[in-house]
């Protein structure tokens, strides 16, 4: 952590690819920082944020969408949206970014050994559950039976679609793809995330469930999950807000009196039960 | 705790010492609103006032400040700015010196925010006791008084002839010790005078806000019908933020030229919708009830649950100048009545 916590450090931007084109393009960018010394320092664990930054434009908030047993180098992934996201999306391999974290808490990496482990994500909120996913394939024999559930809108905005393949070639992940609305050649589940989530049918027994993605899906698959028999100690999400300072002192992005980027992004199920607050 | 007198002819002459020495902030009347400005004589202060209309926290969390400096661009670079202003803010209401040590908890904490807590600490607050505390003054709803000590350097009251001198921390030793010549020991009788003031400036306090329990009170009423009717009145303004001496939140923007720029960090309020609007179009406060709440509950439960304490003064602020006379004593008095 840098001692002045609101000034980055710069970081060169190592690559770029483009998950997803059309309206909504998503980027990934491989981000080393400019000093070694910071580099080798920067330890973080699945779930943790960055804010990150063009000078000139402004900062956002992103979940760190590469894991930390990838080392030299870390990523996030960005959807176009506002200004800062729409200036980052014009920047091109060489170019500089401000990044100070890592913030937030992180998945129960330690606690979860031994585990199966079910992923259901929705859209962009694949990249903070990328990381985890990341992790505890190089950590494979650490954790039981791994289930990846994913969808999209349509084929084309599937984010890391050659990463899903390489899941898919293993024995020892189940990934199960689904697109909202049917498409020409689209063997897989058409349908919502959550009706997937039901047809897959994961069992509660020794399980966590982790999922993120748009609010009304994470509502939902909850739901779902419930049906399914998970206690909601079982299961796991991860939150976002609109947030300025990261370090929980400019105030916007409360749940009741937790701050999203402080105390969370990630909060199980029976935490979010027991505080209330607009999310 | 030293106590002394300093006799009310040697007070310009100790302040006029102090500037010589020190950056020195006092309340000045600036076209009939009275705010804390800096001042390079003693007579450029005005003691004789209710309360600035500014908070005074504005010297230690300013409403705009530069955190650091940039070349701008995706070729830029960073320039750290130094931290420094030490001063002296002379003549603070124990209402706002309290909420400083308020503010502390949120500046501090595991993220430390060098801007606050570097003004914070190298500031000395010289307090002045409130005689006469406004109609819609209400410190002593939290057991605070208008001539409490607990919270400044120094506390001067107004005795009559004199001022009752009370030297409360280390800070305030080193003060005084440089200005001896102009102070000298109280009597017991003096510190009975001040006792006698304080009584009677407490006794001109009117109104209570009730908040015994308020913290489980509200946490049960949060989806009650009592906030919309609460925010039909608000018109979303957001005074009663930006007057408040313990609100906190802040935006971080940048601002730049083509080769120049800064990122600042300006007030913010959580009454603008933009506050928490998300880039996808998505505001989970989307309607004013939800603003007027947070507000509500950011001081009433939220700050009590993480540190413990009320996150409100009492010193009225947000009452005098609300445009349409929403009263934070009777909102919050009423919210502890409401059934759930």
């Amino acid at each position: 952590m840098n001692e002045n916590p609101y000034e980055p450090w710069l970081a060169t931007i190592e690559e770029i690819r483009q998950e997803v084109g059309g309206q909504r393009p998503i980027k990934t960018f491989k981000l080393k920082f400019k000093d070694k010394k910071i580099q080798d320092n920067f330890t973080y664990f699945p779930g943790q944020c960055a804010m990150v930054s063009l000078l000139g434009m402004g900062e956002c908030f992103f979940a760190i969408s590469s894991s930390p047993t990838k080392k030299g180098f870390i990523e996030v992934s960005v959807m176009k949206l506002g200004k800062v996201t729409t200036a980052l999306h014009e920047l091109e391999p060489g170019d500089k970014v401000g990044v100070r974290g890592p913030y937030g808490n992180n998945f129960d990496i330690n606690g979860w050994k031994g585990k199966n482990l079910i992923f259901i994500g929705g859209g962009i909120g694949q990249a903070p559950l990328r990381s985890l996913i990341q992790y505890v394939v190089d950590k494979r024999k650490d954790y039981g039976k791994l289930d990846v559930i994913y969808g999209a809108r349509t084929s084309k905005d599937i984010s890391y679609k050659e990463e899903f393949a390489e899941l898919e070639k293993r024995k020892d992940v189940n990934v199960h793809l689904s697109i909202d609305v049917k498409e020409d050649g689209w063997k897989k589940f058409v349908g919502f995330v959550p009706d997937n989530l039901l047809q897959v049918k994961p069992s509660p027994k020794n399980s966590i469930a982790i999922t993120c993605g748009p609010p009304i899906m994470i509502k939902f698959v909850i739901q779902n999950l419930e049906k399914l028999g998970f206690s909601e100690d079982q299961i796991f999400t991860t939150l976002e807000m609109r947030m300025k300072c990261g370090i929980g002192k400019c105030g916007r992005c409360n749940i009741g009196n937790l701050y999203v980027c402080k105390d969370g992004p990630v909060f199980s199920y029976k935490q979010l039960k027991n505080i209330y607050g607009e999310r | 705790m030293d106590k002394l007198i300093l006799s009310k002819d040697n007070l310009p002459k100790f302040i006029d010492e102090l500037i010589k020495k020190n950056t020195v902030f006092a309340p000045v009347n600036n076209n009939d609103i009275v705010i804390f400005s800096q001042i390079k004589k003693a007579n450029e202060a005005n003691f004789d006032f209710l309360n600035s209309q500014y908070p005074p926290k504005a010297l230690i969390f300013n409403q705009t400040e530069t955190i650091f400096k940039f070349k701008p661009g995706p070729k830029g670079d960073i320039e750290p700015i130094k931290i420094d202003e030490k001063k002296i803010i002379f003549g603070i209401r124990p209402c706002d010196a309290k909420s400083m040590a308020i503010l502390d908890y949120a500046f501090s904490g595991e993220f430390k925010d060098p801007y606050f807590l570097t003004k914070r600490n190298t500031s000395v607050l010289i307090g002045l006791s409130c005689m006469q505390p406004g109609v819609n003054c209400f410190c002593t709803s939290f057991d605070d008084s208008p001539a409490s000590s607990k919270y400044v350097d120094i506390l001067l009251t107004d005795i009559g002839d004199k001022y009752y001198v009370e030297v409360i921390s280390d800070k305030g030793k080193q003060i005084i010790k440089g200005e001896n010549k102009f102070f000298k020991p109280a009597k017991e009788s003096d510190e009975k005078s001040k006792k006698e003031a304080e009584k009677k400036a407490i006794n001109t306090i009117k109104r209570t806000q009730k908040t015994e329990k308020i913290v489980e009170k509200l946490d049960k009423i949060f989806e009650n019908k009592f906030w919309k009717e609460v925010a039909d009145r608000c018109i979303g303004c957001g005074v009663c933020t930006y007057l408040c001496p313990t609100c906190h939140c802040f935006d971080i923007q940048d601002e730049s030229t083509l080769t120049k720029g800064a990122r600042i960090r300006v007030w913010d309020t959580c009454m603008n919708p933009e506050y928490t609007l998300q880039a996808s179009g998505y505001n989970p406060r989307p309607a004013r009830a939800n603003r007027v709440k947070n507000r509500v509950y950011h001081k009433y439960n939220y700050y009590p649950k993480n540190y413990n304490v009320i996150a409100c003064v009492g010193c009225g602020r947000c009452i005098d100048l609300c445009p349409v006379n929403i009263d934070i004593i009777d909102v919050v008095t009423r919210a502890g009545e409401v059934k759930p």
